[in-house]
């Protein structure tokens, strides 16, 4: 049993990862797939809130706004990702590794609360009987380390 | 003779539409947590703690807030970033 701050700003700045080896396997399993899709068909209905509409009431401007960034939102989103796998190991990252980790894990959740179609109302504590369990307790779980970063962050 | 009614000038439309300042809007939604979009209005903005987290809560309890207003070319890129981070952006004409 650990006590303590699971992720903290050093003194020296950067930011120390006392993360046990069962979630650092968990996010070397679920990065990847969420750089998959990433490499897929954007169009993907379960990517659709990485790619938000910014003209609710111009479908035309709208169209045009996503040509324009479409690329580069998804090539950024693939460099966290990526950042993420990268560092996934460390006990010591600098603040531009874990602001990507924290834009990778937000991805994942906003992925996998589509999917879920995760209302304010959803439990999160799911019944063992609820097929979507094991992905609402992988939601939960990355909710619970996305506030850690942001924590870790804010400090 | 024509009336001065009839005197349009061509570009006042255009005019309108460079002049109307744009507003930016966060809308709320049920997956990004209350501390990340109060983190996301710092980071951005750079708006203080204090301001930051009460548009996050104009978010959550009024649906929507205003974060951010100009240009049509400044809200466009205010907007991107918002969307690079996951939040549900939009921009109107105010």
């Amino acid at each position: 049993m650990r006590f303590g701050r699971r992720i903290r700003r050093t003194r020296q700045g950067d930011f120390e990862l006392r993360l046990p080896e069962d979630e650092r396997a968990l996010l070397r399993n679920v990065a990847p797939q969420l750089r998959q899709l990433l490499d897929g068909d954007l169009a993907d209905p379960s990517l659709r809130r990485l790619f938000p509409t910014a003209y609710a009431d111009d479908a035309e401007r709208d169209r045009e706004y996503h040509q324009l960034v479409r690329d580069e939102l998804a090539e950024r989103r693939r460099a966290s990702v990526d950042i993420l796998l990268a560092t996934v190991d460390e006990t010591r990252v600098d603040e531009e590794q874990l602001l990507a980790w924290m834009g990778a894990v937000n991805d994942l959740r906003l992925v996998l609360g589509t999917r879920l179609d995760v209302s304010e109302e959803t439990d999160p504590m799911p019944h063992p009987d609820d097929p979507d369990a094991p992905l609402l307790v992988l939601y939960g779980y990355l909710g619970y380390l996305l506030e850690s970063i942001v924590d870790a962050l804010g400090k | 003779m024509t009336s001065p009614a009839e005197v349009r000038d061509p570009d006042i439309e255009e005019v309108l539409e460079t002049e109307t300042p744009w507003i930016v809007l966060v809308w709320n939604d049920p997956i990004n947590l209350m501390s990340y979009v109060t983190f996301v209005f710092q980071k951005l903005f750079g708006y203080s703690k204090e301001k930051a987290t009460s548009l996050m809560m104009d978010v959550h309890e009024k649906g929507r807030a205003v974060v951010a207003n100009g240009t049509r070319e400044k809200c466009e890129l205010d907007v991107f970033r918002l969307h690079e981070h996951g939040l549900w952006a939009t921009m109107q004409q105010d």
